[in-house]
């Protein structure tokens, strides 16, 4: 495998909330500006931490949903946040957390599960769930950085209710040059859909996603099960494992 | 200590653990890529010294080796604790009793490409094994299968998944994540996760 980003010594930070969006009745979007902020590449994720009156601290991982790529402001840091039932970190982000309060992050983390737009070669993007969190970063790289690689996106949701930046991804799907946007759901889809709900599957990937000739780089993201099932179908597929990028989540162990 | 964030008071923790981590009773997957799959009969284990003489152990020779039934604590560097796993494995004083060397490193190889790398001497003295078995079960291919790097007093990405072989050398190389942001090192109880820590 090759070796990717080089990373300084990561200090904390203290960001301020500028805005929160509410991405769906479970998760928001935080849109923090951290004076001093080193940037960031897409997939890239940092770590929060959180601090009661008494000392007592919690800290955890969350992907970085935003681009840098000829961005105006090279300090704003976006979080999307899925709430965790029973989680500590994650209600506390999604439903106390106010506009103008501090929040401590320091990252950015990762060099692995990273894409660079001076890549020319296909990307396929695969999500389950809030794992479109950093895809949804590649994703508005590519369209910020005017990228030509061709790019697509399978996103696997339990409903429509449930699928992060709805909006966004639709307006992406209708418009020529944007990536190619396939939403598939697995307990309840939209009316009119062809596809009943469901896993995905061999048919699916051969259908929506591209051939392994076309020698994408891919990149899959979501809770542990969607992982190594669509990991081990693109495998099948003929994908060379070493172009298959993974970042998992578990129910506790996870993060996001 | 940090900022306060307001509204914050947070669950305190029930056991000793490592600064930063939290405890779970489920065993969660973290991989860089795709699940290799592996078969016994295609799977071989090799000690490579500083000289480039190699010990190589088919499956069959693996498991006819005296075997240990550690209870380890894992901490992973994404923060969960998981206390008094049961594990069944090879230790590697067994595997490196025969092998003559002067090299204070090791990097040990996974089928599917990864590394990852610590000194020589924690993997002596009854801390680290080449585990096959969890829970009594043979070990699944999403936790390592069918058989891994156990070395439990390090973070878990240290316990290498797939393990083919280990490499001693008389320097340190950086492994995978250790290239990529990770600390040299990965003590859980001296937080080592980045560099720099």
């Amino acid at each position: 495998m090759a070796r990717a980003a080089v990373l300084g010594r990561l200090t904390w930070r203290v960001g301020e909330v500028r805005a929160l969006r509410e991405e769906t009745p479970t998760a928001r979007t935080l849109i923090l500006h951290v004076p001093g902020w080193p940037g960031h590449q897409a997939g890239q994720h940092v770590d929060v931490r959180l601090t009661a009156p008494d000392g007592y601290t919690a800290v955890r991982s969350y992907s970085l949903a935003n681009s840098l790529a000829n961005a105006p402001d090279a300090e704003r840091v976006e979080l999307t946040v899925q709430r965790v039932p029973d989680g500590e970190v994650s209600p506390y982000l999604t439903r106390i957390l106010a506009v103008g309060d501090p929040l401590e992050i320091r990252g950015p983390v990762g060099g692995w599960f990273v894409w660079r737009p001076d890549r020319p070669e296909p990307v396929q993007l695969v999500a389950g769930g809030s794992g479109v969190v950093p895809l949804m970063a590649m994703i508005r790289t590519h369209r910020a950085a005017s990228s030509r690689a061709p790019m697509r996106l399978l996103y696997s949701v339990r409903d429509p209710e449930a699928a992060l930046y709805r909006e966004e991804l639709a307006d992406l799907a209708a418009s020529e040059d944007g990536p190619e946007v396939t939403c598939v759901y697995t307990r309840a889809a939209p009316p009119g859909r062809s596809r009943a709900p469901g896993r995905i599957d061999a048919d699916l990937l051969a259908a929506a996603t591209w051939p392994p000739e076309a020698g994408p780089s891919c990149y899959v993201c979501g809770p542990t099960g969607f992982v190594e099932r669509a990991a081990d179908l693109l495998v099948a597929a003929g994908h060379e494992p070493a172009r298959i990028r993974t970042e998992r989540f578990g129910p506790s162990g996870g993060s996001r | 200590m940090g900022i306060v964030s307001p509204g914050f008071s947070g669950r305190r923790r029930t056991a000793d653990l490592p600064p930063g981590q939290y405890l779970t009773d489920d065993f969660p997957v973290l991989s860089a890529g795709p699940t290799p799959r592996v078969r016994p009969e295609e799977w071989s284990f090799t000690i490579t010294t500083e000289t480039g003489r190699e010990h190589r152990w088919t499956w069959r020779e693996f498991r006819a080796l005296p075997t240990e039934r550690p209870t380890v604590d894992l901490h992973c560097v994404t923060r969960w604790s998981k206390l008094g796993t049961h594990w069944e494995g090879v230790s590697l004083d067994t595997l490196l009793a025969g092998v003559e060397t002067t090299a204070d490193h090791a990097l040990a190889h996974s089928y599917g490409g990864y590394t990852t790398n610590m000194p020589l001497a924690d993997l002596r003295d009854g801390k680290a094994w080449i585990a096959f078995r969890f829970d009594g079960e043979a070990l699944a291919p999403e936790h390592g299968g069918p058989a891994r790097l156990l070395v439990p007093h390090l973070y878990l990405w240290k316990s290498a998944k797939w393990v083919r072989g280990i490499t001693l050398l008389t320097h340190d190389r950086p492994g995978f994540w250790e290239s990529a942001g990770y600390h040299d090192y990965g003590d859980p109880w001296r937080e080592q996760r980045y560099w720099g820590d």
